[in-house]
């Protein structure tokens, strides 16, 4: 089926806290430059996913391997040395530290590659007029930037973003989504979990869908129709009269 | 949800078996030795002390390394009662607590300016300043403190016999009294508020402030009945000193090693914990400091293998709950 | 003239009470971490250099360095071996744990010691004074000992904002959780946070050997002495736990001028009254 080399592989993932099964069974492939769009509605498992991936939720016995080594149940700093750096959901910059120093930390890896200061503020010039300004200073768009550089930082070869368009105003998503295809172009992959399935379709070279815990639809943003990613997306058709309203939001 | 009777019926038990404990106890003057009676009295005073040191950390959070400033103050106004006020010791005893209970007001409104380990380490300064204060008290002997007298003793019951028998149901009371009074409080509504406590801390607003002051009461209640039996031990000993009354190491370090050992959060961990106590310091008498360290390595192991202590191992093997504090669902 | 002399003697007492307080911050601030054995630590490192010092005979200055080396070597695998292995939401282990092994410290030193008290003498040092106009008199010993603590916080001060270290121990404070995703193991960093507060405590210890008799209880009452310089400078304020040695060290030297009992009483009644007053302490700077 795939080849098992492949960049990031997960086989029948499950996910637990405490005794709620989270996610039941999730497999995923993706290539080397893919940017993959993780779509659902609350609830159905993309942050446990991303949490998982990343050590911060331990795993045990899992089939994750990423770019050809088995990750599942490594310590969260060492998947992040093997080149996985995550955008976490609501930012969480460091309110003590500055602009500057919110994105430094996130060089502590050390791995080498395109991402520095001088790119990071080339990808985002308000930042650097802010760079000493506390991080929890900025509007909300620029502290997404700090979160999004400071996982650059490391230059990982693998981006999670988790719900980078949270909270944020449509003209400040678009200035985010901009930077996206700049990030693909110096070669990094991307993982991305968005509510915003427009946003999400435009960007995305992959797209998932998740339903409570499963993976409901997977393929590519242009092989898919709309009623395909609804049903995918909440579990039945979206033609039934009290799911326009939704529907038509979503999309 | 009644399910309660049918329980009751299929676990006579333990129902039994505190039963036949309560009037073992109950017998002792009439059984036991004289040294046997002393330890017993002890033992009592220190369950009463654990419970309610359990009540205050193992149910409602609120770690305490101060409580010897309740057992001393306890201490210090029963002697001050009983020498100056010609009050019956039998009476000096609750008022002294009702007075303690009356200072933990203002005393609990400072200390729960503080959170978590530093509410901890506030209760330690707070009797600290309780210690330093007595010893300057001359009129009850200062920094080297005060014996009751002789003629004061003697009110209690002329002969030796018949004091040891008033000052041992007094034990009784206190140590029996305070299992069944944490047993009755888990199965009343404040048990439904613990669990509140337990599970939702900083839920909503409003359920905060009402949870803050169920801490509260708990805080002044345990300081009262804590003074209580703090007036009762040095009643026991006849002698009083600062350094004595409020000492950490007997009334918070050995208190927190009994309930921490014997299983915190449960009402059978700290007798359990009392039973464990005594055996133990029957045997290291003469390990000295070795003692103490043994105990504190103890605890530690406890908090490392399992939080719940010697109960919740015995518990897991099988050992029946004594006190079911649980009102519906029973397995 | 006497009442200025008081205030003096109580400025560079609180040198002494902020050393105290550093290391407890520091844990504090970076893993939300109450060493209640803290006091126990510095007695500990109060009697290591009196071992080296007295019993083996080395240079002090040797023994300076041999302490702070064996403290921030037990600070770090104390924490990684054992502390680590407890801190959480459930504020109860880390109480018990640091209780207990404040228990073990002083029963253990007092079976090694003795419960006799012991000083480190430091020669002249310990009676020279510096005279100043208008009859004042400066102790040399205060003295060197405010200066120590002046540069053991300026010390923390620039490994806290101008190092990478500082930098990532001042994320932990922030956001322990986040730490791993910047590639930081967190174990490792609180160990560190534990083994530089160690250092601390090593120089505080020191001090204390050289400045009073200590004996193997004497751990409690400099835990309460740290504890109170750091509420009544502030949660998680560096400077604030100067501020706050200070207002100590003033109340106790005031209290003992009033009467040689009320020395303590003052301190903690000072405390108290701030809790009261001012609750989040001088400089607040983060949430309890």
């Amino acid at each position: 089926m795939t080849p098992h080399n492949a960049f990031l592989e997960i086989r029948n993932l499950t996910a637990f806290y405490g005794d709620f099964q989270a996610l039941f069974g999730i497999d995923l492939t993706m290539d080397e430059g893919d940017t993959m769009a993780v779509i659902g509605a609350n609830g159905a498992g993309k942050s446990t996913m991303l949490r998982t991936l990343t050590g911060l939720l331990p795993s045990k016995g899992q089939n994750i391997r990423f770019a050809g080594a088995a990750i599942a149940g490594q310590p969260a700093h060492l998947i992040h040395k093997a080149g996985i750096a995550m955008v976490p959901e609501g930012r969480r910059l460091f309110p003590s530290l500055t602009v500057e120093e919110n994105l430094s930390i996130g060089a502590s890896g050390k791995r080498k590659g395109p991402w520095s200061l001088a790119a990071i503020y080339e990808l985002f010039p308000d930042l650097h007029d802010r760079r000493h300004h506390g991080g929890t200073a900025l509007s909300g768009g620029q502290q997404q930037m700090v979160a999004i550089g400071r996982a650059l930082m490391s230059n990982p070869r693998l981006l999670l973003c988790d719900e980078i368009s949270l909270g944020l105003s449509p003209k400040v998503i678009k200035d985010i989504y901009t930077a996206v295809p700049l990030i693909r172009a110096r070669g990094t992959s991307m993982l991305v979990i968005e509510q915003d399935i427009a946003q999400a379709m435009a960007v995305a070279t992959r797209v998932i869908c998740l339903q409570e815990g499963r993976v409901s639809l997977s393929g590519r943003p242009e092989d898919l129709s709309r009623a395909e990613i609804t049903r995918a997306y909440f579990g039945f058709e979206a033609d039934e009269p009290d799911t326009n309203e939704p529907a038509r939001e979503m999309l | 949800m009644t399910t309660a009777p049918l329980t009751r019926r299929k676990a006579p038990v333990s129902l039994i078996a505190i039963f036949v404990t309560i009037v073992l106890l109950a017998a002792a003057p009439f059984w036991a030795s004289r040294g046997t009676l002393n330890m017993l009295m002890e033992a009592l005073a220190f369950l009463a002390l654990a419970q309610m040191w359990n009540l205050l950390a193992g149910y409602t959070g609120l770690i305490s390394v101060g409580q010897q400033a309740w057992v001393g103050l306890g201490g210090y106004l029963f002697f001050a009662l009983a020498m100056f006020s010609g009050l019956p010791l039998l009476i000096a005893l609750p008022v002294a607590a009702l007075l303690s209970g009356l200072i933990a007001f203002p005393i609990g409104w400072i200390a729960f300016r503080l959170q978590g380990a530093y509410f901890a380490i506030g209760t330690w300064v707070i009797a600290e300043v309780f210690r330093l204060i007595a010893a300057q008290f001359s009129a009850l002997g200062g920094g080297s403190g005060i014996s009751l007298s002789i003629d004061v003793v003697k009110s209690l019951a002329t002969s030796r016999g018949a004091r040891d028998m008033v000052m041992y149901y007094i034990a009784f009371g206190l140590g029996i009294g305070s299992v069944m009074i944490v047993w009755l409080m888990l199965r009343s509504k404040w048990g439904l508020a613990f669990t509140a406590i337990r599970d939702s801390e900083p839920a909503s607003e409003s359920i905060g402030i009402r949870i803050r002051r169920v801490k509260f009461m708990v805080y002044v209640a345990t300081a009262a009945s804590t003074a209580l039996t703090g007036g009762f031990i040095f009643l026991q000993k006849l002698r009083i000193t600062p350094d004595a009354a409020f000492s950490v190491n007997e009334w918070s370090a050995f208190i927190i090693f009994i309930v921490v050992i014997g299983g915190i959060g449960s009402i059978e961990g700290p007798i359990l914990g009392v039973i464990l106590f005594f055996t133990l310091r029957s045997f290291a008498a003469d390990w000295g400091s070795w003692y103490l360290i043994t105990l504190g390595a103890l605890a530690i192991g406890v908090m490392l293998v399992d939080r719940q202590g010697m109960w919740s191992i015995l518990k897991s093997r099988g050992v029946p709950v004594l006190f079911k504090t649980t009102r519906w669902f029973e397995p | 003239m006497e009442w200025v002399n008081v205030l003096i003697q109580g400025v560079l007492l609180g040198g002494l009470y902020a050393l105290f307080a550093a290391g407890l911050s520091l844990m504090f601030g970076v893993m939300r971490f109450v060493n209640i054995a803290h006091g126990d630590f510095i007695v500990l490192a109060a009697y290591l250099m009196l071992s080296f010092v007295t019993f083996m005979g080395w240079h002090p200055a040797l023994g300076i360095v041999a302490v702070v080396l064996v403290m921030g070597t037990i600070g770090y695998l104390g924490q990684r071996i054992l502390l680590n292995r407890v801190l959480g939401k459930d504020i109860l282990p880390p109480i018990l744990v640091t209780f207990g092994l404040s228990i073990i410290l002083q029963n253990g030193m007092m079976e090694v010691f003795s419960a006799d008290s012991r000083r480190v003498s430091s020669g002249a040092l310990d009676v020279a004074s510096i005279s100043l106009p208008g009859d004042l008199a400066i102790g040399a010993m205060p003295l060197l000992m405010f200066v120590v603590a002046l540069g053991v916080l300026a010390g923390l001060h620039v490994l806290f904002f101008h190092t990478a270290l500082g930098r990532l121990l001042r994320a932990t404070s922030d956001d322990a959780e986040m730490v791993p995703l910047m590639g930081g193991n967190k174990a490792h960093v609180f160990a560190l946070a534990t083994m530089i507060a160690s250092g601390v405590v090593a120089v505080a210890g020191i001090m204390l050997a050289m400045k009073t008799n200590f004996d193997p209880s004497a751990g409690p009452s400099r835990l309460l002495f740290a504890f109170e310089a750091v509420i009544i400078g502030g949660l998680g304020s560096l400077w604030g736990t100067l501020a706050g040695g200070v207002v100590l060290g003033v109340a106790q030297v005031v209290g003992a001028q009033i009467d040689a009992g009320f020395q303590i009483l003052a301190g903690h009644l000072v405390f108290l009254l701030i809790l009261v007053v001012r609750p989040q302490g001088l400089f607040a700077r983060m949430k309890g």
